[in-house]
């Protein structure tokens, strides 16, 4: 727990003191952009990671978030800062109904998976149609700069917010590692039977866990549109989030606790890569992420965390250096 | 109050609908209800087929239903390529991983055909595209029917292949009880890239019998991937006669679901339908086998 803790706080003072050491828009931008889609991944990784449930449809608690977020601040007039707590209890909230219906009946494996896009899928078609979403036109924010406002003149802002949120994640995840919650939590992955038999409540566990996950995917939400101020039905509830979270978990190493930040780094720096060498060709960079998550799961399905701890294993073996 | 005068032409649209949405299905069932692959990439696939018949019409004026003697070997064999040696080698035997090649692989074919294709939506004109014939008060587009006829044709050759031939046994062998089947002889590889082989060919059918009247983008296999999982999974896993008539059913729900709740609500009712079977019958409703 403690090096966990340790390693934690190190690597938030190193981001944290990222906008200070340096003013480029770009590196910001993308240090913003990995830590947010560092949050879905670890959101995913709560519930996919540890609990073995994978979900392909967290872009329906990212999107009752972001909708929260937004509908909270226009139509109630509550400030942004509130609004984010309540986006993350209704994600929570939305989490919980699935999750109780899907695990009462016993959903597992794919069946799981095509519950929850098909739940993702009513709430888009249903954003889609409803007066209060803004339908198919969509919600804007009003920009109004202040940090009370949780809207930040410079990039710097929105990087400290975006890394709080991924400290609070990677501090849940730590916890969950070491508590009896996620021991539980694991055995249930591992072998839901061998589980119930010792006297873990499997329903209980995922509970917990999609809970978690859909409070953490929510808050993802809400920081979305606070950034882009914008959301519509496509992008609050369509199919690419759900992927973009976890891509980013699997080709890190799920079940792990920095599997999630480095696959968003890893992702996004080939992104940026595939970029500067190929200019802005729509789709490409999308072709390049679809063909790292076939070989990462091909020849390293333990993803970039469990594939570098093998490879130091075998260094050791070999009479190499000793860490 | 609904009188039959718009109820009976919502129904036989939707019936015909029903049954381009089974043509896709049919292919899913093998793979998915026989074989417990969950292959993600099958709207993708069909993308890539309707591509196919596109080019086949746009630069050698094929016309699409003559397109069907090419485009189901190729879609058998890039089935069979793709199982063989991207799929099988990923599974690492658990059902997670292929859900996740499949993800990929549907992201790949997607975006190279944006790379290729711009986000173009493309059609083509035949002299039958916008023909219909009268049913009763119902006037229904001929490419519908000729789906129609399609898909019992192909549901029925599928049967024919599961039922009678050794290739049928030895999918059913391998669906049931994989090791046993492998001490029996059977090459499980080469049954499930054959399985796949013609899942995918099926949709290389539902291409041709779409295209006349239906459009291709890169995007276009989205619409229907959980459109195909749900009637799989309402048909009950693996039956083919439940696809088709799962098939028929969605395509009503769509019909009378626009005509009730408005063109974009309307599809709701295909995804409500689909977590109300998996929750209380996920056997489905026609499927007897646990």
């Amino acid at each position: 727990m403690n090096r966990d803790l340790l390693a934690i706080a190190a690597f938030a003072l190193a981001v944290a003191v990222l906008p200070l050491a340096s003013g480029s828009g770009v590196l910001l931008n993308l240090a913003m952009t990995v830590l947010y889609a560092a949050l879905m991944a670890q959101a995913w990784n709560l519930l996919g990671g540890y609990g073995g449930q994978f979900s392909f449809g967290h872009a329906l608690f990212f999107g009752t978030g972001a909708y929260a977020q937004v509908i909270a601040q226009l139509q109630w007039g509550l400030n942004p800062w509130p609004a984010l707590a309540l986006a993350v209890a209704l994600a929570a909230g939305v989490g919980l109904f699935v999750g109780a219906l899907s695990f009462r009946y016993g959903l597992r494996g794919s069946y799981f998976a095509l519950v929850t896009l098909a739940f993702a899928e009513v709430f888009r078609v249903t954003a889609l149609s409803v007066p209060f979403t803004g339908a198919g036109v969509g919600l804007m924010l009003p920009l109004r700069a202040a940090p009370a406002n949780m809207q930040f003149a410079s990039r710097a802002g929105f990087v400290w917010l975006a890394l709080a949120l991924v400290v609070i994640a990677l501090l849940l995840t730590a916890w969950l590692r070491h508590s009896r919650f996620g021991a539980c939590l694991q055995a249930v992955r591992d072998n839901e039977d061998a589980a119930r038999a010792i006297g873990v409540d499997p329903f209980r566990a995922k509970l917990g866990a999609i809970a978690l996950s859909a409070a953490l995917m929510g808050a993802a939400g809400a920081f979305y549109v606070q950034v882009f101020q914008y959301i519509d039905p496509g992008i609050a509830f369509g199919p690419h989030t759900s992927v973009e979270a976890l891509v980013a978990a699997i080709v890190g190493g799920m079940g792990t606790l920095w599997g999630p930040v480095l696959g968003a780094l890893t992702l996004h720096l080939l992104a940026e890569a595939t970029r500067n060498l190929f200019g802005n060709l729509p789709g490409l960079n999308m072709v390049i992420y679809g063909s790292v998550l076939v070989l990462i799961v091909m020849f390293a399905p333990r993803g970039v965390v469990g594939t570098g701890r093998s490879v130091r294993g075998l260094w050791a073996r070999r009479g190499g250096p000793h860490d | 109050m609904f009188d039959l005068s718009i109820l009976f032409p919502a129904v036989l649209n939707g019936l015909t609908t029903g049954a381009v949405y089974a043509l896709v299905a049919l292919g899913l069932t093998l793979i998915y209800g026989v074989l417990h692959i969950i292959n993600f990439a099958h709207g993708a696939a069909l993308m890539v087929a309707l591509y196919g018949v596109y080019f086949l019409r746009a630069q050698f004026g094929l016309d699409p239903y003559l397109a069907l003697p090419v485009m189901v070997p190729a879609m058998f064999a890039l089935g069979y390529g793709l199982q063989r040696v991207v799929i099988n080698r990923a599974s690492h035997g658990k059902d997670e991983n292929i859900l996740l090649v499949t993800l990929g692989l549907s992201i790949v074919l997607e975006n190279l055909a944006l790379l290729a294709f711009r986000s173009d939506t493309r059609t083509i004109e035949t002299a039958y595209t916008l023909a219909t014939v009268p049913i009763g008060p119902a006037m229904i587009a001929v490419p519908k029917l000729a789906a129609c006829a399609g898909a019992l044709v192909a549901s029925a050759v599928l049967l024919w292949i599961v039922r009678r031939t050794d290739l049928g046994r030895a999918i059913r062998a391998v669906a049931r009880e994989k090791h046993g089947a492998r001490l029996m002889g059977i090459n499980v590889e080469h049954v499930y890239a054959m399985s796949f082989g013609i899942g995918l060919a099926c949709l290389g059918a539902a291409a041709c019998f779409l295209l006349p009247a239906y459009y291709v983008n890169p995007l276009v296999g989205n619409g229907f991937v959980l459109v195909a999982f749900t009637i799989v999974v309402l048909g009950g896993m693996g039956s083919f006669a439940g696809a088709l008539l799962g098939g028929l059913l969605i395509g009503v729900v769509e019909s009378l679901g626009g005509l009730w709740l408005g063109e974009s609500l309307g599809q709701i009712g295909i995804f409500l339908i689909f977590i109300a079977v998996l929750l209380l019958r996920p056997q489905g409703l026609f499927g007897a086998r646990a």
